[in-house]
């Protein structure tokens, strides 16, 4: 390939305005080389600076006791758990290149987030993935779903990494424009937390696994623009992984980690080589220069052009502690990874590159790097014309169905509340042998080894609420995913957070983004859960429109005792069944109203954060006490789903319940309304008064509204029998939907 | 006077195994045995006990599972000791390992849906008079996990009626009741086989993971019965 002449034209087609292409000219000082405006490109494109996000991210509560690295400086957030171990956990979107590629572009996705893990010198424990697609009915949602979860699942199987949680909605909102959002979690111990820092000037730094080829090459540019006709052709730049080349990596960077000869580790991801070696320069105010001739190349003919923005899987960048270079190989030759010494750390501050003898790249690295020389932005925002008319919506004049049992078996077969099981039973979740909480539940719970201690984890994120009100939508997203933690027993302690959102130069997108991360930001400060870092995914949108803005939260809890975790599922007849938080019928934004009467409307539902707050305490320490018998957080389906989800995922024995409100609430708008704040409990008889007694200390209005049974399923409301049903036919239902949609 | 020493359990590590350290934790923490890694390129099996191929994705297995796992300097050590008569278990992986390598007869297929499969199941014992099943009843039904993308066990009729024939079928899936009904083979293999045992009765491979039922926590313990019978046959 020969290299086209540098102009303000070709910068265009990089996708760099006339006035950032200027930047370039006043930093560099002259026209820069192909390489470099190659460089400049994807370093300051949209995924890799967060030109348009950094000024709000910058508002989120980032302090906390427990974190041990501030959010962006490193691979992943990290924080402590005592006993001198540490979690660090990420998650990240991988959305585009799985639109155009659905298999690998969800297993490159986790490939990544595993990577940014290890790259700390943390063992994966835990892999969590939050999808979205559109309706399920559809062909090609169909061909999306089973290539981006097969593509999930083989990755993280031959890894040996257990996928044990996530979630997933299907709606017509994200049909050309599917989100996959990939987290992992990892565990470490402090003194053997590696850094993506260099410290040494002279510092050997190596590249070791894939050799580097032509793939990926403008993936981070391409993850930076919209989703269009035109987006088939670029299913070269979706990059292809080799989960087996990333466990040798896994293994051999632990290796070299633990062994004490790494000065510092980065993940090469987006922007491959350019953005590792840059940020790891430019976050130590040092230089560094690369010599792409010792750079191993799986193709002939490469152009430095191209080596520097390879987006190829697998590789890690390790800068050596001095004098145990050869310790490196060692590790690597053992692991048969590939390795070469192709560049050194300097002082000067550049990142310099060279190719057969002559220097193709000379940029100062800060100036590439985001928050530092990176363009930032602040876009204009307006409110979207449409929330005017679902706010005014007036849902109250709605009919009312008259068979509600018929309502609650559509809502249990619909794809976004059936059980999952076509999903997770392609994940491997239960390798490590510590998956005390497997999918279907609340949130996973992972034993933490030579620990009495667990984590429990959980992603979270209904757009449709957000789609309503998306300061108040993305505040429940953090509340919902802490009070999934707070079911089986553990504190939630912070977050890590993916923002899916449309197009920042759209005034209503941005808008949205703006408000909703406001409302993480209140929400977090709430629930003291800071957040850790994260990852922000625009142009999320097709030809049809935007997505749902959907900021996907990823909560991690710790519960000190495994014992005391505590399950969704009924346990035996007799337990009384106990209603915690306050029921107030609102429909807007529902499961309910979406599948009953076809409508995304209304405001979504009301959050009190002291209220909240005041639930997960109450639920943590009724666990801690040993009170609960079983705790399920109600969400999609309200109260009637939460109810018969709390019998079906007992499948041993599958107890009915016998429960009874009192309410002015009309009927449907009372049993399926997602109001927050709540949790449907079960003790044993005699722990009844404990309960009631915790739950006033704690100011949370709890009542007794039934009993488990043997059989049948019934709800009376004002002592009237308004649902009854055959919880097996119910299961039934609930368990077959996914798969029976899915039989082609 | 009995044999007071620990067993000794050796852990085969290909670069791909991904069950290695589940099953040494198994072995040494909860059955209180000894265990140590067999690295791939290892020449001696370092005077175990017995010999465990744990789960994983041995090389890859991008050409066929376990495919090129036979090419390995362990594995020739391997088949020696078994022909001598030493005790080997092959999980999941392990057992297509041991299919490959001919010391068990037979071949997988993929699972009958095409897809990677990860739940828990029920086996029936069809056999409890071998040295990996002595501490379980005759017909007694384990719930231990499965987690392969291929566990389609065939063999031609032929192998089949000798494998019935000299009762090497050892574990074979059941409904939780014992019922071996199509509903509850997994993965379409033929006649339900989820384990098999050589002539000789010293080499074993199964699909489920016994390491993954040895703790209540996890679901059930019923796969510890597998080791320790193989604890119970080193002590006698």
């Amino acid at each position: 390939m020969r290299e086209p002449e540098v102009t303000v034209g070709l910068a265009g087609e990089h996708g760099l305005s006339t006035e950032e292409y200027e930047k370039i000219l006043a930093i560099l000082g002259r026209t820069p080389t192909y390489t470099e405006l190659g460089i400049f490109s994807v370093m300051w494109s949209e995924h890799c600076s967060y030109k348009n996000s950094l000024k709000m991210l910058r508002t989120l509560p980032r302090e906390g006791e427990m974190l041990l690295v501030k959010p962006g400086e490193e691979n992943a957030g990290l924080i402590d758990i005592g006993g001198g171990l540490a979690v660090a956990f990420k998650i990240e979107s991988h959305n585009h290149p799985s639109a155009v590629e659905p298999y690998q572009g969800a297993a490159t996705g986790v490939g990544g987030i595993m990577r940014d893990i290890f790259a700390m010198g943390a063992r994966p424990i835990a892999a969590l993935d939050s999808l979205r697609f559109g309706d399920l009915s559809d062909d090609r949602v169909k061909y999306l779903f089973d290539g981006i979860v097969r593509g999930i699942g083989d990755y993280g199987n031959c890894l040996g990494v257990p996928t044990v949680a996530g979630e997933v909605y299907f709606d017509n909102a994200y049909k050309g424009n599917p989100l996959v959002n990939a987290m992992t979690v990892g565990i470490v111990r402090h003194d053997r937390v590696a850094h993506a820092v260099a410290k040494s000037p002279g510092a050997s730094v190596f590249i070791i696994g894939s050799s580097t080829g032509r793939d990926g090459i403008h993936g981070a540019t391409f993850a930076s623009e919209e989703i269009g006709e035109k987006s088939e052709a670029k299913r070269p730049h979706v990059q292809v992984g080799d989960p087996f080349t990333e466990k040798l990596i896994m293994e051999a960077t632990l290796e070299i980690i633990q062994s004490g000869c790494a000065e510092g580790v980065q993940d090469m991801g987006a922007a491959g080589i350019t953005s590792s070696a840059s940020e790891v320069a430019a976050k130590s105010n040092l230089g560094i220069e690369l010599d792409l001739d010792k750079a191993p190349l799986r193709e002939e003919g490469m152009i430095p052009y191209e080596i520097m923005l390879s987006e190829s899987q697998e590789r890690m960048l390790i800068i050596a502690k001095s004098g145990r270079e050869d310790k490196i190989k060692e590790i690597c030759d053992k692991w048969e990874v590939n390795r070469s010494i192709f560049g050194t750390i300097t002082e000067d501050g550049n990142l310099r590159v060279r190719w057969k003898g002559n220097v193709v790249a000379d940029i100062p690295a800060g100036s590439l790097n985001a928050g530092q020389g990176a363009p930032v932005y602040e876009r204009e925002a307006a409110e979207p014309a449409y929330l005017k008319k679902v706010r005014n919506d007036d849902l109250s004049v709605l009919p009312a169905p008259e068979n509600l049992t018929g309502v609650l078996e559509r809502l249990l077969t619909s794809p976004n509340i059936a059980k999952k099981s076509w999903i997770y039973e392609q994940y491997d979740t239960m390798v490590q042998t510590n998956t005390l909480q497997l999918p279907g539940g609340d949130a996973a719970v992972i034993r933490i080894e030579g620990t009495s201690k667990a984590l429990a984890m959980k992603t979270d994120g209904n757009g449709r609420f957000v789609y309503l009100n998306p300061r108040r939508g993305a505040g429940i997203a953090v509340a919902e995913s802490a009070r999934n933690v707070a079911c089986t027993g553990a504190k939630p302690v912070a977050i890590t957070n993916c923002l899916n959102f449309g197009n920042p130069y759209k005034p209503d997108a941005y808008w949205q983004f703006k408000e909703a991360v406001l409302g993480i930001g209140d929400a977090c400060r709430a629930l003291a859960t800071p957040v850790t870092g994260g990852n922000v995914s625009f142009y999320n949108e097709n030809p049809d429109g935007a997505i749902y803005p959907t900021p996907v939260i990823g909560m991690l809890g710790i519960l000190d005792d495994v014992k005391k975790m505590v399950t969704a599922h009924f346990k035996n007849p007799g337990d009384i069944i106990f209603l915690a938080g306050e029921n107030k019928g609102e429909i807007g934004g529902s499961e309910y109203l979406q599948i009953v009467h076809h409508k995304v409307s209304g405001d979504c539902p009301s959050l009190g954060l002291p209220e909240e707050k005041n639930l997960q305490e109450f639920l943590v320490e009724a666990a801690e006490l040993g009170l609960l018998q079983s705790a399920h957080d109600i969400s999609e389906g309200g109260l009637a789903v939460a109810l018969a989800e709390s019998c079906i995922l007992n499948s041993e024995n599958r107890p009915g319940a016998i429960t009874e409100f009192s309410s002015p609430i009309r009927p449907d708008f009372l049993i399926f309304g997602e109001d927050q704040s709540r949790a449907i409990l079960s003790v044993k008889p005699e722990k009844a008064d404990e309960i009631r007694r915790l739950a006033e200390k704690y100011t949370v209005p709890t009542a007794a509204i039934g009993i488990v049974t043997k059989q049948p399923f019934q709800i009376y409301l004002n002592e009237r029998l308004i649902l009854e049903a055959d919880i097996n036919e119910l299961s039934k239902l609930y368990e077959s939907a996914i798969e029976e949609e899915m039989i082609l | 006077m009995a044999n007071r020493r620990k067993m000794r359990f050796g852990i085969v590590v290909f670069p791909g195994s991904n069950c290695d350290r589940d099953v040494y934790n198994s072995v040494t923490r909860i059955l209180n045995q000894e265990a140590v890694y067999l690295w791939h390129k290892d020449h001696d099996l370092n005077h175990c006990d017995a010999v465990v191929l744990p789960g994983g994705f041995s090389y890859g297995d991008y050409l066929r599972t376990g495919a090129i796992a036979r090419f390995s300097p362990i594995v020739q050590e391997i088949i020696d000791y078994a022909e001598k008569g030493g005790r080997v278990l092959g999980i999941c992986n392990g057992f297509q390992v041991l299919l490959e390598i001919g010391l068990l007869p037979g071949a997988m297929l993929r699972n009958k849906s095409l897809h990677f499969i990860c739940k828990f199941v029920h086996v029936r014992v069809e056999n409890s008079d071998t040295l990996f099943t002595s501490a379980c009843r005759k017909k007694e039904v384990l719930k231990i996990p499965i987690a392969h993308n291929e566990g389609n066990y065939y063999i031609d009729s032929e192998g089949l009626k000798a494998l019935e024939g000299n009762n090497q079928v050892v574990f074979r899936y059941a409904s939780p009741e014992g019922q071996i009904t199509e509903a509850h083979n997994p993965n379409g293999s033929l006649n339900h086989i989820a384990g098999i045992v050589n002539r000789r009765g010293n080499v074993l491979g199964l699909m489920p993971h016994p390491e993954r039922a040895s703790e209540a926590l996890l679901g059930s313990e019923d796969g510890k019965k597998i080791f320790r019978s193989m604890v119970q046959a080193f002590l006698d």
